[in-house]
């Protein structure tokens, strides 16, 4: 079977094997399946709001999903995207805040901000690895926790007093549009996806056409060898590190200046850094990858809001069923295996 | 090579699309069919968006949750698009698409149950302006926005009361959740109650910087009791299940000594049931209530009889059977007399003898008399 | 005569790939019956068949003389078919008798008995003259040492043939010895071994018969006695084969590389070079004789740049190198062909072709203000792969996929081609066969011609004796002697490898 052909069969064969086994368990459960997906698809893409409202969703998830791609490219591990999400976020409102500017700077410093605030966070724990061997996940998951009770600080304590929510910021800090609400009957769309498909490009053409690339890639499966080869390992992890993070802050900046319009405190993490794990390992960690895979997430998560009320199907069971073929999807190694082996068998 | 592969997987995402699209028509023909239903015969349909924790939080959204379910019994209505019902959220960035989605279903009035979703609420009302939407714990000065909002430091002035005459040690704990307008009213008429009650007693304020960390809740209380505090109240939601567990253990281990909760939004007495030395007592003394579930009846009735109060803020107290507090505890020490106090402190509040403060400002010119 | 095996006309294919096109191989009873050919000509495939890992699919097996269907190892074990790997399959954190009884422990009452196991495996390691102890543990046992747990572990369950993969691969030449005494030992008391490889020297100092497989197929089996090096080479190669390395004379001129007084600590801290001197000049061979472990690893990694040295001076035509980058001592002059190709050589992720430019892929033409010029790199890709002669299905072919000989084949056309003053080769022909030793040689040899200078560092004795113009020896991280190989002999060299002065061993070799 030809490597192509394979490439279609996997990630069909998984999606229709998470609907099915999804049926299964609603029919068994006495939902009606069929309504439930209908239900899914419709409150995905049934209506120009939904679709909106989907792609709205994925902006943070292509960026997330790219923070990590990229690190994990350069062979770390960064479970701090969801850390850095939060301070690019709190970065970028607060510059939006703090500043009364025309709009063709004020919006590029406000993203700046969150894209170096990101960055910056990052930096912490690829420094400590590049220096001191500490493993990046340990470091990256306490960032998170700093992360997050800083930004509730910095909220409550230095932008307000004592609120619970920043001012929403003024236009010219933002991305939304008034013409993308528009057209897509007020969703809260904004241009956010554009610069997530140009990053997208960026991570692209830095690891598969650069000099830089070479050597990031070359660091992340052989280190070795890459020293060996006259590359600073050191380096090239820090850098990644605070690539990674930069696209982490500014998957920040799509909340902080687009969907929200404002930063609040949190009582816990918003996941949306975890499930750009999840994007990126979907999406095999390539820029085109995490590009569809988080267009799973986003069209998943969107649409299955509407189930329950559509569909009648209680929200617990929805859980299981995306989850069910995130999970199919997600074990297409399986799938894989799986076709090779029958394959194998057709050619005795 | 690259090219290929995008053709590929555009065309997989297409057949899926077809694929579902497929199964999805009927369904909008369905949709069709609902309108044209509900052109025929308008009636009152009522909807609400929860946040992250569900209608079975123990806590507010399920106090409303109730109180829709009340309102539909009342009124012959059935659970779904054509009577009442909800959405759950899975995080901060549902809440607009679920108040939208509810809306655009066409039901009569929708709320969004909680101050996290003033933004969502004041957004989507410019843009269905036909939609009655309604906000508990905020303000959002849209004509069709009812805002709701509880005078919680009446409810917890009385838990003060009570918990000034329980203590032994004269020391009392407060758990907040995170820093808010809310839960400073909270600890203000907790506070406040302590002092009218027993002027001697301190109150011990901590925030745990989290409404879902039982065990930073448990941490805190475990703090508390052991520096000699034999009172706490946590307004702190999920967090302050940390605190029952935490006195339940203390006092399956030491039955002897005291090791009192309060709980808060709902009737918490469920979560003090624990055995300690042979029989089965009870934890916690009563609960500051915030009956969301009549405030959701209140607005809802309004609404359904044409005198919805679009642009104002509706705030519950005392007075409107808003906030309250739930049946005092059998065991614990001098109850009728404490029994009294609270009445008679309900009483004072209600006809506006007494004035219990809102803020942290406020109790520092309160005076209990 | 009785035979214990026969594999008569065995085929199996992967694929439509044919892997083993009719062969026959019949052992003997009591005998070494080494199987030979080169990487990739078959052999595992043929003992993984015998072995029950694969099934054959024509062919037929016999085991003393009965037909049998292997279809998977626990029959091939029950018929007495012992294999002992060339990778160990031991666990490090066990002691030898846990490993050994792993899968068939003894018990009573559901408890190990340790005791009873430990006493029998001594028993087994005494009869065969092992020389194992039963209590040690895996990790603290030399690798020689462990091959014989391996034996043992096969003995244990009561192999009557033995299949060797490969044993001396990883041995020192000490340890090669005692092997082969263990493998004589072994055919005393009536068992029958089959030995997998590729080392001529091995097959004629050990075995009695010799079957000998090229591509595929088999080309027949010989009386070791009654054969010779050449023959059996050319044979496995299919042409005839050169083994002593031609070489005009070396024309040794200004001094490439002097090292003064090097001190470096391996990974541990304890100081593995320790004052080393040594100089190389341009147009000759310098080769570093030692026994694994004495200071080679961490003296080339310290002239390379990979690791820091304590003190002491690297000059490479004058110019100090301690204390520089990899990058910068690549641009000074220094190729190096590193002695693990996996782990330094190669990104096996990558394409060989992106493989031919890795150190060089920042210069021009390669790239272009940091942007990759990949007609340029597999341009330059395709040209080394034909100049070097390196079989791979195309330049785009991941680098993992390629075999031993061809990776190292790509890593010395890559050093090669960036012309280096000074070209360090670190066991450059370690795992490969016959024919790639001999294209290797012939290039370092090429490199010398040229009047670069060559610092060639390997355990086998034959290439030091076969390609070096002088030879260092090595003992505890300090030369301890400089040699004409025209006027030594392996044996004196063993003894100074072994830490003897020239004196003494000089005296002994000639008594």
């Amino acid at each position: 079977m030809s490597k192509r052909l394979r490439n279609i069969l996997v990630p069909i064969i998984a999606i229709l094997l998470g609907i099915i086994v999804g049926t299964i368990i609603m029919v068994a459960s006495g939902y009606d399946a069929v309504a439930a997906y209908t239900a899914l698809w419709n409150g995905a893409f049934g209506n120009i709001y939904y679709t909106g409202e989907v792609v709205r969703q994925v902006t943070p998830y292509i960026l997330a999903g790219l923070a990590v791609a990229f690190a994990f490219r350069v062979g770390l591990f960064n479970i701090g995207v969801e850390g850095q999400f939060m301070v690019g976020w709190l970065a970028s409102v607060w510059v939006g805040l703090a500043f009364h500017l025309p709009k063709f700077i004020h919006l590029p410093l406000a993203i700046l901000a969150s894209i170096i605030a990101g960055a910056l966070w990052a930096f912490i724990p690829g420094l400590l690895k590049a220096r001191f061997r500490i493993h990046e996940v340990i470091v990256t998951i306490m960032m998170n926790y700093v992360a997050l009770y800083v930004t509730n600080y910095i909220i409550q304590h230095v932008i307000t007093n004592n609120a619970d929510r920043t001012p929403s910021i003024p236009d010219s800090a933002s991305l939304r549009s008034p013409w993308l609400a528009s057209i897509t009957d007020f969703s809260r769309l904004h241009w956010g996806i554009v610069l997530a498909i140009i990053c997208c490009f960026i991570m692209w053409f830095l690891l598969e056409k650069t000099t830089r690339g070479f050597e990031l890639r070359a660091v992340g499966f052989n280190q070795h060898a890459a020293h060996y080869a006259g590359m600073s390992v050191n380096k090239n992890i820090i850098l990644s590190m605070v690539i990674s993070g930069a696209f982490a802050g500014l998957a920040g900046a799509m909340e902080g200046l687009g969907t929200f319009g404002y930063v609040a405190t949190k009582a816990a993490f918003t996941g949306v850094g975890f499930n750009g794990i999840a994007v990126a390992l979907l999406g095999a960690n390539t820029a085109l990858g995490v590009f569809f895979a988080a267009l799973l997430f986003g069209a998943l998560e969107v649409g299955a809001l509407n189930m329950p009320l559509a569909a009648g199907v209680p929200n617990e069971l929805v859980d299981i069923i995306i989850a069910l073929i995130v999970f199919f999807v997600a074990s297409s190694y399986l799938i894989r295996w799986f076709i090779e082996r029958i394959s194998k068998k057709g050619v005795k | 090579m690259k090219k290929r592969k995008l053709g590929l997987a555009l065309s997989l995402v297409l057949a899926a699309g077809t694929l579902l699209g497929a199964c999805g028509k009927t369904t909008d023909n369905n949709n069709a069919t609902n309108k044209g239903t509900k052109n025929a015969k308008p009636s009152f349909t009522v909807g609400m968006v929860t946040d992250v924790g569900g209608i079975d939080d123990k806590s507010f959204n399920q106090s409303a949750w109730k109180g829709l379910q009340e309102f539909g019994a009342d009124n012959n209505m059935q659970k779904g698009t054509k009577g009442f019902d909800y959405l759950q959220s899975q995080s901060d960035a549902d809440y607009s698409t679920n108040l939208n989605t509810l809306s655009r279903q066409g039901f009569s009035l929708v709320y969004g149950i909680g101050f996290m979703m003033q933004q969502a609420v004041d957004d989507i009302a410019k843009q269905q302006t036909k939609t009655k939407f309604a906000i508990i714990d905020a303000e959002v000065k849209e004509p069709n926005v009812a805002s709701v909002l509880f005078k919680e430091n009446e409810g917890s002035f009385l838990a003060g009361v009570v918990a000034g005459m329980v203590t032994k040690t004269n020391k009392i704990g407060f758990i907040g959740g995170m820093e808010s307008a809310v839960i400073e009213r909270f600890e203000a008429g907790f506070r406040a109650g302590v002092q009218a009650a027993n002027p001697k007693a301190t109150v011990d304020v901590q925030y745990a910087a989290s409404f879902t960390s039982a065990e930073k809740g448990q941490a805190i209380a475990s703090k508390m009791y052991s520096s000699g505090e034999d009172v706490i109240f946590a307004a702190a939601g999920g967090t302050g299940t940390g605190m029952f567990k935490e006195a339940r253990d203390r006092k399956a281990k030491d039955p002897s000594k005291d090791f009192w909760t309060i709980g808060v939004d709902s009737d918490q007495t469920a979560e003090g049931v624990v055995t300690a030395g042979g029989k089965q007592v009870n934890v916690v003394l009563t609960s500051s209530m915030k009956r969301v579930d009549n405030a959701v009846k209140d607005i809802s009735t309004k609404a359904m009889k044409g005198n919805f109060p679009g642009g104002q803020t509706t705030t519950y107290g005392l007075a409107e059977d808003g906030v309250g507090l739930a049946p005092l505890n059998d065991g614990m020490p001098n109850k009728d007399a404490i029994q009294k106090a609270v009445s008679d402190w309900q009483d004072k509040i209600k006809s506006g003898s007494v004035k219990v403060p809102a803020t942290r400002a406020e109790l520092k010119t309160f005076s209990a008399k | 005569m009785e035979y214990v095996i026969e594999m008569l006309n065995i085929r199996k294919e992967f694929n439509g790939f044919v892997a083993n096109d009719n062969i026959t191989l019949q052992v003997k009873k009591g005998e070494i019956h080494a199987l030979l050919g080169e990487n990739g000509a078959g052999k595992s495939t043929l003992m993984n068949v015998l072995f029950g890992l694969y099934q054959p699919e024509q062919g037929e097996i016999r085991v003393k003389e009965k037909p049998v269907k292997i279809s998977n190892p626990n029959i091939a074990n029950d018929l007495g078919i012992g294999m002992v790997h060339q990778h160990f399959m031991l666990v490090d954190v066990f002691t030898v008798t846990e490993n050994i009884i792993l899968g068939k422990e003894i018990t009573s009452a559901g408890r190990i008995d340790l005791k009873k196991a430990e006493r029998e495996v001594r028993e087994i390691s005494e009869r065969y003259g092992l020389a194992v102890d039963p209590k040690a543990k895996i990790s603290d046992i030399s690798v020689g040492m462990q091959q014989r747990v391996e034996i043992l572990k096969t003995l244990y369950r009561g192999a009557e043939i033995l299949i060797f993969d490969e044993p001396t691969a990883v041995l020192t030449p000490q340890e090669i010895k005692e092997l082969i005494q263990i493998m004589k030992t072994l055919i005393k008391e009536g068992k029958s071994i089959i030995l997998i490889t590729h080392k001529l020297k091995e097959i004629m100092e050990v075995a009695d018969r010799c079957t000998v497989i090229r591509k595929g197929q088999g080309i027949g089996t010989v009386n070791v006695s009654e054969t010779n090096q050449n023959e059996l080479a050319s044979l496995m190669v299919g042409r005839q084969v050169v083994f002593k390395t031609e070489k005009i004379p070396s024309n040794p001129k200004e001094e490439v590389l002097k090292i003064e007084n090097l001190v470096v600590k391996d990974s541990r801290g304890i100081t593995a070079v320790n004052g080393l001197d040594l100089t190389v000049r341009a147009g000759e061979i310098v080769g570093i004789a030692g026994v694994d472990g004495n200071g080679q690893s961490e003296f080339i990694e310290a002239i390379t740049g990979l690791r820091k040295s304590e003190h002491g001076s690297v000059k490479v035509r004058g110019k100090e190198l301690l204390g520089l980058n990899p990058r910068k001592i690549n641009e000074s002059g220094v190729g190096h062909i590193p002695q693990d190709r996996h782990k330094h050589g190669l990104v096996l992720n990558y394409p060989i072709g992106e493989n031919m430019v890795l150190q060089t892929y920042y210069k021009k033409p390669l790239s272009k203000n940091g942007i990759l010029n990949f007609k340029e790199i597999y341009n330059k890709a395709r040209k080394l792969i034909s100049e070097f002669d390196v079989r791979t299905p195309s330049e785009f072919t991941l680098a993992r996929a390629l075999s031993g000989g061809n990776q190292q084949k790509a890593i010395i056309g890559r050093e090669v081609d960036r012309n280096p003053d000074l070209l360090i080769a670190a066991q450059p022909t370690r795992g490969l066969d016959v024919g790639a030793i001999e294209f290797i040689h012939k290039r370092l040899i090429e490199q010398r011609d040229n009047g670069k200078a060559v610092l060639l560092v390997s355990f086998e004795l034959d290439e030091i004796m076969n390609v070096s113009d002088r030879i260092a020896v090595i003992f505890e991280g300090r030369i301890v002697a400089v040699v004409d190989p025209k006027d030594t002999t392996e044996q004196e060299l063993g003894l100074l490898m072994a830490g003897s002065s020239r004196k003494e061993a000089g005296e002994s070799t000639h008594v």
